[in-house]
């Protein structure tokens, strides 16, 4: 499964439907409140074995794909 | 037949935590049972709750253990499907004068008291959120709020689990998960029946009621609290004591 799969996963786990997410997807779109955010983040934690931090500015899916692979690659 | 909703309950094996299970499964609920003794000790409750037609599971669990109930919170979604409501039950005392009071017997009352409902409540409300449904009801005690001497760590306990409640009734209001808690003041248990007439009467004088509560009396008010009735309550301590506190 790619990092994006297992994005589209967990977030539209957590808005309860399925999602259709790319990569250009913006997060301003999706429209999650700052709860989602914090789920988002610690579930992203929790699969990847990794910390992303508390502070993430990011636009798109796409960013947080490629923040999510470099955390995985400098574990 | 509509899905069962399944209650999560800590301290479930006797006592008002029983009552409690009783009485949720006596509307329907699956129950999920969590207590720190003997599976042997809550055979009575398991079997009236068989009675009920649901189903009605034992876990062994220190609730002041972080890691165990993580381990039970997955364990019961794994078992029944999810966690629509979380009755923190359990609890102890450790009766001293403060002067007299170690160390030892803050921390544990504490852990249990306190430190248990956090854990349950950290561990269950991922579930909840993602379900955008969950109904907790936490037992505090009237004793909390007015403090009582030989009971500092027990009243500081109490008095911990409404401002925790609050807390998490302000976190989780947006994903309709409510959060209250449940204050009982004198309730007859073998602890109150082994008092002497004299102690009874002293008692009932700071009682409105002019009675001791029954463990079925706690019981209903967590009924009502997770019923679609109390839908639009949230963050509220329900005093159960006859008016001894007011």
């Amino acid at each position: 499964m790619t990092t994006l799969e297992k994005l589209k996963e967990i977030l539209s786990e957590c808005k309860g439907e399925e999602l259709d997410i790319t990569a250009e997807t913006t997060f301003d779109e999706l429209d999650f409140d700052s709860l989602d955010k914090v789920d988002i983040v610690m579930q992203i934690e929790e699969a990847y074995d990794i910390s992303l931090g508390e502070n993430m500015q990011l636009s798109t899916v796409g960013e947080l794909v490629a923040k999510i692979d470099e955390a995985v690659a400098n574990k | 037949m509509s899905e069962n909703r399944v209650a999560l309950i800590t301290g479930a094996g006797r006592g008002i935590g029983a009552e409690i299970a009783r009485t949720l499964a006596a509307d329907g609920c699956d129950v999920a049972i969590v207590d720190y003794a003997e599976e042997s000790a809550a055979s009575e409750t398991l079997e009236k709750l068989a009675a009920c037609g649901v189903r009605a599971r034992y876990y062994r669990c220190d609730v002041s253990d972080f890691a165990a109930t993580k381990a039970v919170v997955d364990a019961v979604v794994r078992e029944f499907g999810k966690i629509d409501i979380l009755v923190n039950n359990a609890g102890i005392t450790a009766d001293k004068l403060l002067l007299r009071m170690e160390e030892g017997d803050w921390d544990r009352v504490l852990s249990i008291n306190l430190k248990g409902c956090f854990n349950l409540i950290k561990h269950v409300t991922p579930y909840m959120m993602r379900k955008r449904y969950g109904r907790i009801v936490s037992i505090s005690s009237v004793v909390g709020m007015m403090g009582n001497a030989g009971q500092a760590n027990y009243a500081a306990s109490k008095a911990g689990i409404i401002g925790l409640t609050k807390s998490v009734a302000k976190e989780f209001g947006a994903r309709n998960i409510t959060a209250n808690a449940v204050a009982p003041g004198f309730i007859r248990t073998a602890m109150t029946d082994a008092l002497s007439e004299e102690q009874k009467q002293a008692m009932y004088k700071l009682i409105p009621l002019g009675s001791l509560g029954e463990t079925q009396d706690i019981a209903n008010a967590v009924r009502f609290l997770v019923s679609d009735d109390a839908r639009y309550i949230t963050g509220v301590v329900l005093k159960v004591d006859g008016g001894m506190y007011i």
